[in-house]
């Protein structure tokens, strides 16, 4: 049985816990609104150009479409890039998208595709170095500033290097979908070749300047760049959202414990002086 | 008075601007445009320089680093790798990212690349001519 001051100590490093938990709940639910913002201010832009591409890729078919768009024709060499976050205490996020990228690379490499990996965010090259060590190319860290656009460019410029070179057929990414701020699913989004949204039929038609294989060489690289992009800005909100959610539990937790603990605190304290009690009265008794 | 055709101007980043203009001028790979409402539809690759917004007699300008156009007749929807508000623009900035510009070209490993930073060079030199 622990004494009153062990377990008054107890209380006070789980109050100290409780103060942290807590802290870093408030600066994630501040952080998350910004990273919202930035993930609602990045879809515009993404999707216009989707939709450009989407009309573009109607036009351009077959023969001379650009390598982006049609692919290498096999499939046998894959490229997985896996986003996570740099840093944990944020619930299941970082292992709900490990699991995806383990799910997926498994079963690719079932089928006997050649699949190597390319981790953003450390958190997901910790993970996945140990069963897939060989099979990486490059970890990237995401630092500590907001993603832009400038600093995914070094990212996809190595990827879109690696494809120009021949080295892949298709490059697939894996990262947290932002639905709200309670449900984030990890995702696997094809990068190249584009997947193009058919079935909306012709919509207007363009003029293009110059033309349609010019915009279309201009335009494929880019989008690679903002899909990284929107992946890892969708990333940051979702792991904020994740990290909410995690330390609001933690810090309930640590209530829940320092009650628990309290009471059993007193009903201690209080055994011990019924005792000194009975001793007393007893010794009295017998005088 | 003519009809306004609508202007969106977005970077990767966020939508800068987002409302009605008379006239939008914008730096098309093969010359400046002038697009108003009515115009055919258009994609156009643009290259470094000036957007002019003009309505009401007002002008609004920004200096954008490269993009894309898309323009339909009631509207223009400019992607901008980057877009800078002509106030937020001063020389030094723009002499830096000529500098910049300049030491791209002498570094470039393929001939593409050359060219390509050869016309964003010249490009700016333009703006800043035209500043």
């Amino acid at each position: 049985m622990a004494t009153v001051k062990e377990m008054r100590t107890r209380i006070g490093s789980v109050k100290s816990t409780q103060k942290i938990t807590k802290a870093l709940q408030m600066v994630a639910a501040a952080k998350l609104r910004r990273a919202q913002l930035a993930a609602d201010a990045a879809r515009p832009y993404a999707q216009q150009m989707s939709a450009i591409i989407s009309n573009l890729a109607a036009g351009v078919s077959g023969r001379d479409a650009p390598l982006l768009l049609a692919g290498t024709g096999g499939d046998r060499r894959q490229l997985v890039i896996v986003a996570t976050a740099d840093r944990g205490l944020a619930g299941a996020f970082n292992s709900a998208i490990v699991r995806a990228a383990r799910q997926k690379i498994t079963a690719l490499i079932a089928e006997g595709k050649d699949v190597k990996i390319i981790t953003v965010g450390r958190k997901g090259r910790d993970q996945l170095r140990r069963q897939f060590g060989d099979r990486f190319l490059e970890s990237h860290e995401l630092g500590l500033k907001s993603p832009t656009l400038a600093s995914v460019k070094p990212i996809a410029q190595q990827v879109l290097d690696l494809y120009m070179a021949g080295q892949f057929d298709v490059v697939t990414l894996i990262h947290c979908h932002f639905k709200s701020v309670v449900t984030q699913t990890p995702v696997a989004k094809q990068l190249i070749p584009a997947q193009v949204e058919t079935g909306n039929g012709p919509t207007a038609l363009y003029d293009y300047e110059p033309d349609e294989e010019s915009i279309l060489e201009a335009l494929l690289p880019q989008n690679v760049s903002v899909q990284i992009l929107s992946a890892l800005l969708e990333n940051q909100a979702g792991f904020f959202a994740s990290q909410m959610a995690a330390m609001d539990n933690a810090t309930r937790n640590a209530g829940d414990m320092i009650n628990a603990l309290t009471i059993q605190m007193n009903r201690t304290r209080q055994a011990k002086i019924t005792t000194e009690l009975i001793e007393i009265i007893a010794g009295a008794a017998a005088v | 008075m003519a009809e306004k055709i609508s202007f969106d101007l977005v970077s990767p980043e966020k939508l800068l601007l987002s409302g009605r203009a008379d006239m939008v001028t914008v730096p098309g790979t093969e010359g400046y445009m002038g697009v108003m409402a009515g115009h055919a539809a258009t994609v156009t690759t643009l290259r470094a320089g000036m957007i002019d917004v003009s309505s009401d007699g007002k002008d609004d300008r920004y200096f954008i680093r490269g993009g894309f156009a898309e323009i339909n007749a009631t509207k223009i929807t400019v992607l901008a790798d980057e877009a800078i508000p002509m106030s937020d623009l001063d020389l030094a900035v723009l002499d830096q990212r000529i500098a910049d510009a300049a030491e791209d070209e002498i570094a470039a490993k393929s001939d593409s690349e050359r060219q390509r930073a050869a016309q964003y060079l010249e490009d700016l030199k333009l703006v800043r001519a035209a500043f």
